[in-house]
């Protein structure tokens, strides 16, 4: 549910540190009808060009705070409220070139009533909007 | 002369999640559409529309009760959950599930609401439990009764027996309406044919639901027809919708809180296109029920791959058919 609107349009960016090209940002909604913790987040699996993206390298912020994904299981109290858009960062020495690319999140979530994991995914060509 | 309707009309504000989670309408919004229709029961779930929760301040409650004055509108039911799963690798213990329940019993209580929905794999001793804090808080906790499970399901016959050998008037049921679905939802066939299933085979699938055929007789007949992975899963869904008797509600009438007037797809004549409101309202009259009918709409997960969802059209007609099958005399607010 919701999947269509993970991955928010015309979010996708480089991200310059110091004056350097450090990485690469777009907005994402979790698929969910609720708010979760983010402990609650199982996997926050992401692709640019189709290739997937080390988690090692994914951080999301939420509500000015950066959460890196390996390290949401030990976050059982923040929350990723119903319908916000976070800021996913990858890290990503130079970046995107210009132009569009493909952007991919799937998530899985640890729904405590449900016996399986809830999965959602999302693919959109973004057209990189600056810096 | 008309006997006077029993039955009150109310929204789950669930209903606009769609409008909500695109940041097209806030809580004032649902709260406005649902009082501009004579819903004027409204139930929310704090984890969708109040962000914060639990750590709501005195400011927001305040201004909740602002907004229920200004509308003229009535805090019913808070849909509660539980994060049993909430820590990777272990499950809450029986103590902290208890606090976590308490923790919405004492927010339902701040909303102004008397009865909570409690999500149906909460366990009977966990209720009982909480029972003590239900009375502290002036809360009814209501076992929702949802799909696949039924009133004759052995989980909800254990809470039952639970229940009755508790005794308190606080424990008892909030039936979902999914539990009397009597066609296959025509949303959830257009979706699955938009994924890829077969029409033949889901045209198949539609009339073993109208006979009533056992779910795995169903997904045999799909494998054997050569059905693909979509079939499969549109012939599996017979394993969570179910019709089941209407007549059940009259037994448990006196526990019955609160119902989820779950709908998938209103049609331009107000009609819901697969369930059983024509049956199981009567019956509600029937039995003396005199809580809140509330509008649950779900169809938007079914077709907002494909179409605009419009909460509030969709929720005004099943008002308005809501009103007509309670015999309300007066509906022109809807």
């Amino acid at each position: 549910m919701f999947d269509r609107y993970i991955v928010v349009e015309d979010t996708l960016r480089n991200v310059v540190e110091g004056g350097d090209v450090v990485g690469v940002q777009f907005g994402a909604r979790l698929p969910y009808y609720r708010g979760l913790g983010l402990s609650m987040i199982e996997a926050v699996d992401v692709t640019l060009g189709g290739e997937p993206v080390p988690v090692e390298d994914v951080s999301v912020t939420l509500g000015g705070r950066t959460y890196p994904v390996r390290e949401m299981d030990h976050e059982p109290e923040a929350v990723w409220n119903f319908g916000e858009v976070g800021t996913v960062t990858v890290r990503k020495p130079g970046g995107l070139p210009e132009g569009e690319h493909s952007v991919g999140v799937l998530f899985r979530l640890r729904v405590s009533y449900l016996p399986m994991m809830l999965t959602g995914q999302d693919r959109k060509t973004l057209p990189l909007v600056g810096t | 002369m008309t006997q006077p309707a029993q039955i009150k009309r109310g929204v789950s504000l669930y209903s606009f999640q769609e409008e909500f989670f695109l940041r097209k309408m806030t809580l004032e919004d649902c709260v406005a559409a649902c009082a501009r229709m004579g819903a004027y029961g409204i139930e929310t779930l704090a984890e969708q529309m109040m962000p914060g929760f639990p750590h709501l301040d005195d400011a927001f409650y305040d201004g909740w009760h602002a907004m229920m004055a200004k509308y003229g509108t009535v805090p019913v039911c808070h849909d509660m959950f539980l994060d049993t799963k909430r820590f990777k690798g272990r499950t809450l213990t029986l103590d902290e599930q208890v606090e976590s329940v308490v923790r919405d019993l004492k927010h339902a209580s701040r909303l102004g609401c008397t009865v909570m929905r409690v999500l149906v794999f909460v366990t009977p001793e966990v209720l009982e439990r909480c029972v003590p804090y239900a009375e502290q808080y002036g809360v009814r906790m209501g076992l929702e009764v949802h799909a696949p499970l039924h009133f004759d399901h052995p989980w909800i016959l254990r809470h039952l027996e639970n229940m009755e050998r508790v005794g308190s008037p606080l424990l008892g049921f909030v039936p979902d309406m999914g539990i009397f679905t009597d066609h296959y939802p025509p949303v959830m066939i257009g979706r699955f044919l938009r994924q890829g299933a077969t029409p033949e085979i889901a045209e198949h699938i539609r009339r073993e639901y109208d006979r009533r055929t056992l779910a795995e007789y169903v997904i045999n007949d799909v494998r054997e027809m050569g059905g693909n992975r979509v079939d499969i899963a549109m012939a599996e869904v017979l394993r969570h919708n179910l019709w089941s008797n209407p007549r059940h509600l009259l037994e448990h009438m006196d526990r019955i809180f609160h119902v989820h007037a779950k709908f998938y797809e209103m049609d331009e004549n107000d009609q819901e296109t697969s369930l059983g409101y024509e049956q199981v309202i009567p019956i509600l009259r029937q039995g003396g029920f005199s809580g809140y009918l509330a509008s649950e709409y779900e169809g938007n997960r079914h077709i907002q791959d494909a179409f605009e969802v419009d909460s509030v059209e969709q929720v005004r007609r099943h008002q308005r058919m809501l009103a007509r099958l309670i015999g309300e005399r007066e509906v022109q607010h809807v």
